[in-house]
């Protein structure tokens, strides 16, 4: 072992050295920039994408940054422009935005609230992303949603449905191109009277946290509103993989439909359950029995295969859509991926034009600009028809898709089909609306 | 000096030296550079560096001295987080109040906890804090988040809102965390050359609290009570046998190792404000298990050094994706670049897991010391003894090297 002796002398002698070094011309960062956090300096500008690569929704993430790293590849003028041609909005040239090159970087969001705010941390302090994009969970919006908000960057929400993310957590700095529980239900309610009649009793499993309960809040209000009844709700830990014990009591309660609030796994598993108890094929009260899954995803309907078949729910965009941007963004999706875009994919190649265009119309990357070039911005092209962002809560108001497991899919990517566009003004609400009230936006927040 | 041994000093200045540095050793590499993806000096990964390092040194109090193995930790560090943001929601945003709290509610966690687990040992053990521990989450995932009684706030994670209360919060202190009136988030950034290194008051924070932590660990490890946790490590019954009620020992041990986690997580909330209930998931508590090892368990820097390499792998490597490899191997004829990225691809963004698993298995395999053990093999190389010597002149400066 060496010998070393720490003495006073020496000590005082290294920290002089040290306070010196310290002392050595600096400069706060935020200074000499243009007053917001990560201002770009260079020729490039750095996006960030914070998607669940790991866990249950992983699948989901990897769809959601393919279909970024497209936007990325569009917005530098690569490939075919995509949705860039049938915008209604002309400011994207092609040229990156504002004459800077987009680069990304990518973060693990894990499905979980601190993982995805560390990685967010991480692409604003050390890559200097200026916008953060993507996410795939309700809980994980508004994490990291909060973390944008404190530290001055722009966050655009990815799948997110719970009323929450634009209600009592909404944030200046963060905007939802997805739509949520209360316009799936205000879409589902008229479909479901047709198709099932308004005397119903409904049995309602609702995952047990946040996003559960708001859209099980929301489904029941739109349900009864139709003359439904609702006749019992029971929650269920989102860890449960086995949901036979909760499917086994509703044969017994008289009900005749059974609304499943669960998402990605546990829709797969609960839904999957109720078809081996055979529900589908049960009479109750002289009408046949019926299942409903407010929230549908392609990969969820993948995940459950058969089982989906004729069941309804609600979408926020899928790739069967006609109109031309849609077919525009299908197209050159598929060509790069070989596959259709998911609904999240879409939300999060959408937002990435969204933003950029904001910067062009704003002129500056600043936060405080982009948001509002974006508060209450009106457009077309995007698939979905007219669209607004709307200023009051930074919710995103336009058409809602309900579906229906098909019967006969002709490939495995086809196993939804649209039942009806529902409009945009019949899923509209006051921004004071008391599912959502309550949380302020505050003002938008440039950093330092 | 400071009633430690000098080799212990030197220990502790080393800590001090690397804590203090950090934000120069971590960023090695000029900004821009390709080398730059591999830097770790930026303020978010910096605090978890140390207040990792707190939850790991705690941790080694009660596995490295009395080997009882606890799989319930996470427990303690989501309490110390909640608590932390309840005094934000409550007081206001200074941190003092958050903290101070969080270490005493989790130390009265841990000693209830602690009561009922330590009257098994071993395997029951582990079982019963593992068992508490996903009480604990379960409890904070959706019971006590139901709207009429939201302590947690679920699986959104309890933040604070403009409609709190914050009774000492007054107008002209920052709305974010902040040590009276010095914020968290205040960061100096310096730029020398093409170097930037980046000063952040959180992690200053974080940082001193961390050299206290770990002056204290040494001061225990060097305690006639530390003597009794190891006396309990090595042989229990026989302490049963010679008359000694080893129980209020490992209690003791258990509170502290409790109240240090409690304090990790406060600081995590200190320096971000909200506490997610995945914090105490079984996957946390068997994090700080691994840190411990890989470092070395029983070593007073190892779990320090195990926590850093772990926190690493999870924010350096997840983010290298596929583009960031293409540009690495840009250099090779392109059939030779898809192939290298080919290669390299599943054990790194996503596939950081796997890495860290294989390096897991062979620190495990030819390390059973850990890091620290690691470090004496290569100082072995230059002073020609073996390891085994220089683990027993460690020994009898009374620093056991298992």
């Amino acid at each position: 072992m060496s010998k070393s002796n720490f003495t006073r002398r020496g000590l005082l002698k290294t920290s002089a050295v040290a306070g010196a070094g310290l002392a050595l011309p600096t400069y706060l960062r935020a200074a000499a920039h243009s007053g917001y956090t990560n201002a770009p300096s260079g020729s490039t500008v750095t996006i960030g994408f914070n998607v669940p690569q790991t866990g249950p929704y992983a699948e989901e993430g990897l769809d959601e940054l393919r279909a970024q790293e497209l936007a990325v590849a569009h917005l530098n003028g690569e490939g075919d422009g995509g949705m860039m041609n049938t915008f209604s909005s002309k400011a994207l040239k092609g040229n990156g935005i504002l004459g800077k090159k987009v680069t990304f970087v990518s973060g693990d969001t894990q499905t979980k609230s601190d993982a995805a705010r560390a990685a967010a941390k991480s692409m604003i302090e050390k890559d200097g992303a200026i916008m953060i994009n993507g996410g795939s969970s309700s809980g994980v919006a508004v994490a990291v949603q909060s973390l944008c908000q404190d530290a001055g960057v722009i966050f655009m929400a990815g799948l997110t449905h719970s009323n929450d993310t634009t209600g009592k957590d909404k944030k200046a700095n963060g905007f939802r191109h997805f739509f949520n529980g209360y316009m799936s239900a205000q879409a589902l309610a008229p479909v479901l009277k047709n198709a099932y009649g308004s005397d119903r009793r409904a049995y309602h499993l609702t995952a047990d946290y946040t996003w559960g309960w708001t859209q099980q809040e929301s489904i029941a209000a739109a349900t009864e509103a139709i003359g439904w009844t609702t006749v019992e709700n029971v929650l269920t830990p989102l860890a449960s993989t086995d949901f036979s014990a909760y499917i086994a009591p509703v044969l017994n309660s008289g009900a005749d439909v059974l609304v499943l609030n669960h998402y990605g796994g546990n829709m797969v598993n609960s839904l999957s359950n109720a078809i081996e108890f055979d529900l589908l094929s049960k009479q109750v009260n002289g009408k046949d029995f019926e299942i409903v899954v407010p929230l549908y995803s392609e990969l969820m309907a993948a995940g459950a295969g058969d089982n989906v078949k004729g069941v309804i729910g609600s979408m926020n965009w899928n790739w069967q859509l006609t109109d031309e941007g849609s077919k525009a963004f299908t197209k050159s999706f598929g060509e790069v991926y070989g596959r259709p875009p998911s609904n999240s994919a879409h939300t999060c190649y959408v937002q990435t034009l969204l933003y950029a265009d904001a910067c062009e119309r704003a002129g500056t990357f600043n936060p405080c600009g982009v948001v509002e070039a974006l508060e209450g911005f009106e457009f077309d092209g995007l698939g979905n028809g007219p669209t607004l962002y709307r200023a009051d809560d930074h919710q995103c108001f336009k058409d809602v898709l309900v579906m229906k497991g098909k019967q006969n899919p002709t490939s495995q990517y086809d196993t939804l089909e649209i039942v009806e566009v529902t409009p945009r003004a019949q899923v509209e609400y006051a921004p004071d609306h008391p599912m959502f009230a309550g949380g302020e936006l505050g003002k938008c927040n440039p950093g330092a | 000096m400071l009633g430690l041994n000098k080799r212990d000093f030197t220990l502790l200045l080393i800590v001090i030296a690397l804590a203090g540095l950090a934000p120069f050793l971590l960023n090695p590499f000029p900004e821009g550079s390709a080398m730059a993806q591999f830097n770790a000096g930026y303020p978010d990964l910096m605090q978890k560096f140390v207040i990792y390092g707190i939850f790991a040194i705690g941790f080694n109090i009660l596995f490295g001295l009395t080997g009882y193995l606890s799989f319930g930790h996470a427990a303690f560090l989501g309490v110390g987080s909640y608590s932390c943001v309840w005094m934000f929601k409550l007081l206001g945003y200074n941190v003092m109040p958050g903290i101070l709290l969080s270490i005493l509610t989790s130390g009265i966690f841990a000693y209830l906890i602690g009561v009922v687990s330590l009257r098994r040992s071993g395997i029951y053990f582990s079982i019963l804090t593992l068992a508490f521990a996903q009480m604990s989450f379960a409890l904070a995932y959706s019971v006590l988040s139901n709207p009429k009684f939201n302590l947690t706030n679920g699986e959104t994670g309890l933040q604070v809102y403009s409609n709190d209360p914050q009774w000492l919060h007054s107008a002209d202190k920052p709305d974010l965390p902040h040590l009276f009136g010095l914020s968290m988030r205040a960061t100096h950034e310096m730029q020398l050359g093409a170097w930037e290194f980046q000063f952040n008051v959180g992690y200053y924070l974080c940082a001193v609290i961390m050299v206290a932590a770990f002056y204290l660990s040494i001061r225990i490890f060097r305690s006639p009570f530390g003597m009794m946790l190891r006396a309990v490590k090595s042989n229990n019954t026989r302490m049963y046998y010679t008359g000694l009620n080893a129980r209020p020992y490992t209690l003791a041990a258990f509170v502290i190792s409790g109240m240090y986690a409690g304090l990790a997580g406060g600081l995590l909330s200190a320096v971000d404000p909200l506490a997610g209930a995945e914090r105490m998931q079984w996957t946390a508590s068997g994090e700080v298990v691994l840190m411990t090892i890989l470092g070395g368990t029983g070593t007073l820097i190892g779990p320090v050094l195990g926590s850093g390499l772990i926190k690493y792998f999870e924010n350096i490597f997840s983010k290298i994706n596929d583009s960031v490899l293409h540009s690495w191997f840009s250099f090779l004829p392109d059939g030779m670049e898809d192939f290298m990225v080919t290669i390299v691809h599943p054990f790194v963004g996503k596939g950081w897991h796997l890495t860290l698993g294989a390096l897991f298995v062979l620190i495990v395999i030819f390390l059973p010391g850990g890091l620290v053990q690691g470090g004496q093999k290569i100082r072995g190389l230059f002073t020609g003894r073996t390891e085994a010597e220089q683990a027993a002149a460690d020994a009898n400066q009374s620093t056991p090297a298992e």
